[in-house]
């Protein structure tokens, strides 16, 4: 029987990596994710945890501290954000070049200047391409479901990646909510012992990690790490139904909700799915034909599965939590429109909204206004404007 | 969607509103309730007003949003009336419950003319009588819950019980005090 209990997505993530029991945990504070190795912290001085907890004095020396751990052979966990996450930049793309399934909580908070503690993406966001999967979640429940899930696939021997697993900053990380745990035991037999074939204290099989690199071989072990991203898709599906019939909670590499007879769709990640899932549910009783795709797998991007399941839309408006400043488009927006693009999809119309930077409250009327915009487009056949912003003084 | 009860907390840095909705949504919770429990987190200092609320529905919850047309506004400091709007969005089938020595009568002329149910308690009296010291938060839990009714009051005493004997288990002294602030809450809300 799974456990019922109520708990933030801070609490929920620590549990869980109780529940992993990493080898090294090594982590320093940030709002909003401080509670995390806080919480964790405390496992470690009950002894409930085998865990050595490093309690290092930056974050870059958090990540190196993982790296380190994770390539002398066991498993490594950190937890960051915004610029936590910043401060890690070169070590991410060098845990994920030397193929070290490190996983990592970031709880989302937007990216200084000026500074601010709140919620958005600009801080995941930013290091979409360093490598690392990127699995994000709507709940405190999600974010639990999937750290349980993390080390399965980033350890997988088709993978052998590090595993980013994204919740909202306060919106999830501070609220206390419904949650079903699964017992320990449990947990202990899905995640499993880590074995690797390759770490450096192995004595029987000596190896280097992280050496000179140079022409030679370079292009290679590059061309590996991007075919290891294309594996990852599989592996997190075959994982995804393994967690399915151990708790009933069904995972793919994104939600669709109320699309099947949709005419319309919005796509928007993490905790603004629900508020939008709340408002379809209305709209759909007004009977507006809106529905709502939830990207979970952001990286690896799954272009295929996506647009097929977009291209049936007469229009679609993509919600971006950060922005690209690039006068282009938001990330989401530009990964959904290059894939339908290289697809050979150009029916449905495509419009964009930036929303909710730096922590500004996304109300339902945000996201309604969004949903009426995007059957505007629907009816009219008519993009009036691409890029667009919602719930901004302007 | 079954009925969702949202309920917003004004109160200041400090003195538990956070920790108040917090418990409240515990005890729904321990009712077998979908819960929400969460801070509206500003720059944190002791004395600043601060927000939290609840949502709290037999049914999962999905939104995540703040709470903006509360059925229910808790003022965990009499103070705030003035520099807050606290009546802002309230529904008018809602009520309002604030910490005051005053009476119903006295505060609503304060209340920029909300029409609802106006309930006052004493949280400071109850507090330092039965404490011994001013803790707001566990008399205010009592009085949203007596006047909301989203819980049986004699199941909220029997669950609250047991909280307090695990959240207190290294100082057991203080759980008949926090008892006792319960129960004469729950006798003393006024504008009910």
């Amino acid at each position: 029987m799974a456990i019922r209990e109520r708990l933030s997505g801070n609490e929920a993530t620590a549990v869980a990596m109780k529940q992993i029991n990493p080898g090294v945990v090594a982590a320093f504070p940030i709002t909003p994710s401080t509670e995390v190795p806080q919480y964790f912290s405390s496992f470690v001085a009950d002894g409930v945890v085998d865990t050595e907890f490093v309690a290092v004095e930056s974050e870059h020396s958090a990540m190196s501290a993982c790296i380190g751990a994770q390539a002398a052979g066991v498993r490594a966990m950190t937890a960051t954000s915004a610029n936590g996450l910043a401060l890690m930049w070169e070590l991410l793309y060098i845990a994920s070049g030397s193929r070290l399934p490190i996983v990592m909580a970031c709880i989302n908070r937007a990216l200084s200047g000026p500074i601010n503690i709140h919620n958005d993406h600009s801080d995941s966001m930013g290091a979409r391409d360093s490598g690392w999967i990127q699995i994000y979640s709507e709940t405190n429940q999600e974010a639990y479901d999937n750290m349980l899930m993390a080390h399965r696939i980033a350890e997988h021997k088709d993978v052998l990646l590090p595993v980013m697993v994204c919740q909202d900053g306060f919106i999830t990380s501070h609220a206390i909510e419904n949650i079903e745990l699964v017992e320990d035991d449990k947990v202990k037999a899905f995640v499993g012992e880590y074995n690797p074939e390759f770490y450096l204290l192995n004595k029987e099989n000596p190896i280097a990690v992280g050496p000179l690199d140079l022409q030679a071989h370079y292009f290679e072990h590059q061309r590996q790490q991007a075919e290891a991203m294309k594996n990852a898709k599989k592996v997190i599906l075959e994982v995804s139904d393994e967690f399915e019939k151990m708790t009933g909670r069904k995972y793919g590499l994104f939600e669709e909700y109320n699309t099947k007879d949709a005419d319309v769709c919005v796509v928007v990640l993490n905790s603004t799915a629900g508020t939008a899932k709340y408002v379809v549910d209305q709209l759909n009783e007004q009977g507006k034909k809106v529905g709502i795709i939830k990207p979970r797998v952001y990286r690896p991007f799954p272009v295929d599965e996506i647009v097929d399941a977009l291209a049936k839309f007469k229009a679609i408006a993509i919600m971006d939590k950060t922005d690209s400043f690039n006068a282009a488009g938001g990330p989401l927006f530009s990964d959904i429109t290059s894939a339908m693009y290289a697809k050979g999809v150009f029916g449905p119309k495509v419009i964009n909204f930036t929303y909710g930077l730096g922590g500004r409250d996304v109300k339902a009327e945000d996201v309604e206004a969004v949903c009426n915009e995007v059957l505007k487009v629907a009816e009219t056949e008519k993009v009036e404007s691409v890029y667009n912003y919602i719930g901004v003084r302007e | 969607m079954g009925k969702v009860v949202e309920i917003r907390w004004h109160g200041r840095g400090g003195q538990g509103a956070k920790t108040a909705s917090l418990l409240l949504a515990d005890a729904a919770f321990n009712t077998g309730k979908y819960i929400q429990g969460f801070p509206e987190y500003g720059p944190e200092r002791m004395g600043a007003p601060i927000t939290a609320y609840n949502r709290i529905s037999d049914e999962r919850l999905s939104i995540h949003s703040n709470i903006y047309q509360p059925d229910y506004v808790v003022v965990v400091d009499d103070t705030l009336i003035e520099a807050v709007d606290v009546t802002a969005g309230l529904k008018e089938s809602g009520a309002i419950i604030i910490n005051t020595t005053k009476s119903p009568e006295e505060v609503t002329p304060l209340l920029k003319g909300y029409k609802g149910k106006v309930c006052t308690i004493d949280a400071k009296t109850i507090s330092v009588d039965c404490l011994g010291k001013y803790f707001p938060n566990t008399p205010m839990l009592a009085a949203i819950v007596k006047v909301s009714g989203i819980m049986d009051a004699k199941e909220f005493v029997a669950d609250m019980e047991e909280s307090f004997k695990h959240k207190f288990a290294s100082k057991p002294e203080v759980i008949d005090g926090n008892m006792k602030a319960i129960e004469r809450s729950l006798l003393e809300v006024k504008g009910i």
